[in-house]
């Protein structure tokens, strides 16, 4: 059984509906990449994961490591292992990163029976993992992302990301924004908290970032439907091709191996988004 | 003559009677400066009688209908008691500093623990002090909070009058020149244990002169073994001077419970370079109106004026700042934040007045507020007047709901939904009581937003 098992989810707000009928298997060790046009629904399907409760849920299921996640509160997700670092992180003034980030991590510890970190190891823990994606100290010590920069916003989402040590781990767009230095130090980052239990979803616009974090499947997502799956080449002929192709009746042939891409776990067959 | 009218003149004519019933002790028991001013004073409170929404100033608040019940006029001859246990459970941890307590308005003796000061200070009763510093009391009692002055708001003069026609006691700081108080002063307010309604007016006077310093905590409790009566009302009136190159500190919480109302009424008066920083925070209470107003009189003056305010059930909290800048090159500085849950008003009416001539003020006003429920309300009107062109003033005013995105970064993040709410609120509030220049009330007004808002709880596992 796959650690995230989603099935033909159907979402909307008031009357549109957004998410179209989404299929995703993703299981431990698994980097799955999503590309897409703007608005095809991706933020829409991380929100939804990671338990944002102003969607609708209108059809279908969402199933992490055999528990129904739609039934879970949001911090009830965190704290069994679900983490998402935001297309746009929330500024929290007057909220000290520090105390946050004490009672994030307790909190998702307290939940998996682990104990609480003393102050001692805190401090050491966000030394380290501070380190892992070079946040300058400083920003560890202030209000949660106020007035940090675009990059830094981002660099804090994947510090969060190594200090929860999620299992499943929703990237939106973590490398929007980010000069390319940075870009190669958060995807290091990554693949350092890559291993046999954890699993990605990485939402993205550019296939630079594949370059540096290796996905096993690229899925593209367009106007609310996985409308192909494949490996890695398909984020290649996406940055080349564009979208357009993709939607709409046809569906024209992938220079990526169809076959393999299903076998190993990504629901959806290509020629089933197109029809849906 | 319709019958609310009627009973409107019977709730001033029951003061009228409670004055000339007045002991002849309670009438010339203090100095002359006191005593002097009674009969102007009820005179002038006759012909102006309670506040009512009628008047622009108190549109939102009607004093008059708060006032239309039973209760007693309290007589300050009475002096009731609290126990020592009382005072120390309420005392705040960690803060060394001169502690003063007055019960249902009384100076204490007994419970006051004001230790060594410095020469020709005096921390203490409002009745001794004026005794003991006639001239003080000569040159300061009733210049800032002047039922008589046409300048200031004449609307707000009524509550003023009734109070200097009564004032029997309260506190008295005074600091002399060149005299810096080494530790602040504490000051808590107790009521008088009882059922019966009480009608209370304490009357304060704090006189920091030339180069001096003081910093005062003023704290107003209601302990569960001496709440008020439902009904309680006090009419208390403040008035500070600073003299030049003085530093004032002053903040005060009112946390009396549901039972109680209070009108408070404020006048700050301070010389050239001198800084004067108040700080007023409401937690509870019934119907509470405070009124201050400061007159930076001198040019470089600091004038740092803030409030917090957390209003739940039925609470109606209501502050009126008015800041004359009456000479030039002046700062002054203004921020109140209010919570607001269940049916509570939040009323904020902010007036900067820069006059003619005063040319180069910096003058900042703003008030935010969130409110928790739709049933909670909030009435927020800062007003700039501004009589010099050589200004920089702004004022603002936010009224919302707390941020769903940041209450959901938070619980994305593991915390739990109630948790995450109370440290939203706490920061909310944090710049407010970071302005404190006292860690211990500082920790303590922290706890107080976290206990409030449930920051307090254990960290539960989903909910
Ligand atoms: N809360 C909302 N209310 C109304 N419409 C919404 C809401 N959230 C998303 N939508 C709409 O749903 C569609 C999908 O939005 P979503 O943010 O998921 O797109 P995206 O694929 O992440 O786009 P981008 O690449 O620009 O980040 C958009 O048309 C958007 O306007
Ligand atoms: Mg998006």
């Amino acid at each position: 059984m796959p650690l995230l098992e989603i099935e033909d989810l159907h979402i909307g707000i008031e009357d549109t509906e957004i998410l179209r009928g989404v299929d995703l298997n993703a299981d431990g060790g698994e980097v799955h990449a999503i590309m897409g046009p703007n608005g095809s629904g991706k933020s829409t399907l991380a929100k939804v994961l990671a338990g944002r409760e102003e969607y609708e849920v209108t059809q279908g299921s969402v199933h992490y490591d055999g528990e129904d996640l739609l039934e879970m509160e949001a911090e009830e997700r965190a704290q069994e292992g679900v983490f998402m670092a935001f297309q746009y992180p929330v500024e929290l003034p007057g909220v000290s990163q520090q105390n946050f980030l004490k009672e994030s991590v307790n909190a998702v510890r307290e939940a998996q029976g682990k104990e609480e970190l003393g102050a001692a190891d805190f401090i050491k823990m966000v030394r380290e993992k501070s380190d892992l994606v070079d946040l300058d100290e400083a920003l560890t010590k202030r209000s949660v992302n106020e007035g940090f920069s675009g990059g830094e916003k981002k660099r804090n989402e994947i510090f969060h990301l190594a200090m929860l040590e999620p299992r499943l781990a929703i990237l939106d767009e973590t490398d929007s924004g980010l000069d390319i230095d940075a870009l190669r130090i958060v995807a290091d980052g990554v693949n350092q908290l890559r291993d046999s239990d954890r699993a990605f979803v990485i939402i993205t616009h550019y296939q630079r970032l594949l370059n540096y974090i290796e996905p096993d499947y690229v899925h593209a997502m367009v106007d609310g439907q996985i409308a192909k799956t494949g490996d890695k080449s398909l984020a290649v002929e996406l940055e080349e091709r564009g979208y357009e192709w993709l939607s709409g009746d046809g569906v024209a042939e992938s220079k990526a191996s169809e076959g393999n891409a299903s076998e190993n776990g990504a629901a959806t067959e290509p020629e089933e988004a197109a029809v849906a | 003559m319709p019958a609310t009218v009627q009973e409107e003149l019977s709730t001033e004519d029951r003061f009228l009677q409670a004055f000339e019933g007045l002991s002849d002790e309670a009438k010339n028991g203090t100095v002359e400066a006191v005593q002097g001013r009674r009969r102007r004073a009820i005179e002038q409170f006759e012909a102006l009688g309670f506040p009512t929404n009628q008047l622009e100033a108190y549109k939102y608040t009607n004093v008059a209908k708060a006032l239309r019940h039973e209760y007693r006029i309290a007589p300050a001859e009475a002096a009731p008691q609290a126990s020592t246990e009382e005072v120390e459970a309420l005392l705040l941890p960690d803060l060394d500093a001169h502690v003063v307590v007055t019960v249902g308005g009384r100076y204490s003796e007994e419970r006051s623990d004001v230790g060594a000061l410095p020469n020709g200070a005096f921390v203490g009763s409002f009745a001794e002090g004026a005794n003991a510093h006639p001239d003080v009391f000569d040159a300061h009692y009733g210049q800032y909070a002047d039922f008589e002055s046409e300048a200031g708001d004449p609307e707000q003069s009524a509550m003023t009058a009734l109070n200097a026609a009564f004032a029997q006691d309260g506190l008295f700081l005074y600091v002399p020149e060149d005299v810096a108080l080494d530790k602040p002063v504490y000051a808590l307010h107790l009521p008088s244990a009882g059922d019966e309604p009480l009608f209370a007016q304490p009357r304060h006077l704090f006189v920091i002169e030339e180069n001096a310093e003081a910093r005062l905590i003023e704290m107003r409790r209601a302990p569960e073994q001496r709440e008020h009566a439902p009904g309680s009302f006090t009419n208390a009136v403040r008035e500070a001077y600073v003299g030049a190159h003085g530093h004032f500190d002053h903040y005060i919480v009112q946390d009396e419970g549901a039972g109680a109302s209070q009108h408070t009424t404020f006048d700050a008066y301070h010389e050239t370079e001198s800084v004067f920083d108040t700080l007023t925070v409401t937690l509870s209470g019934d119907l509470v109106r405070n009124n201050l107003t400061i007159t930076p009189a001198g040019e470089f003056c600091e004038s740092h004026l803030n409030g917090l305010y957390l209003g739940s059930g039925e609470m109606h909290v209501d502050n009126r700042t008015i800041v004359e800048h009456a000479a030039p090159d002046c700062v002054s500085n203004q921020l109140y934040k209010g919570i607001l849950e269940d049916d509570a008003t939040g009323v904020f009416n902010g007036r900067v007045h820069v006059h003619r001539g005063s040319q180069r003020i910096n003058a900042y006003q703003s008030n935010k507020n969130i409110v928790l429920e739709r049933s909670a309300q909030i009435y927020s009107k800062p007003e700039l007047e501004i009589y010099a062109d050589d200004v920089e003033c702004s004022h603002g005013s936010t009224t919302g709901e707390l941020d769903e995105d940041a209450i959901f970064y938070l619980r994305s993040r593991g915390i739990p939904a109630e948790r995450a709410r109370a440290m939203l609120l706490g920061a909310f509030a944090r710049d407010v009581v970071e302005s404190v220049r006292s860690e211990p009330l500082a920790a303590w007004l922290t706890d107080e937003v976290g206990a409030r808002y449930g920051a307090g709880q254990a960290l539960g596992v989903g909910s």
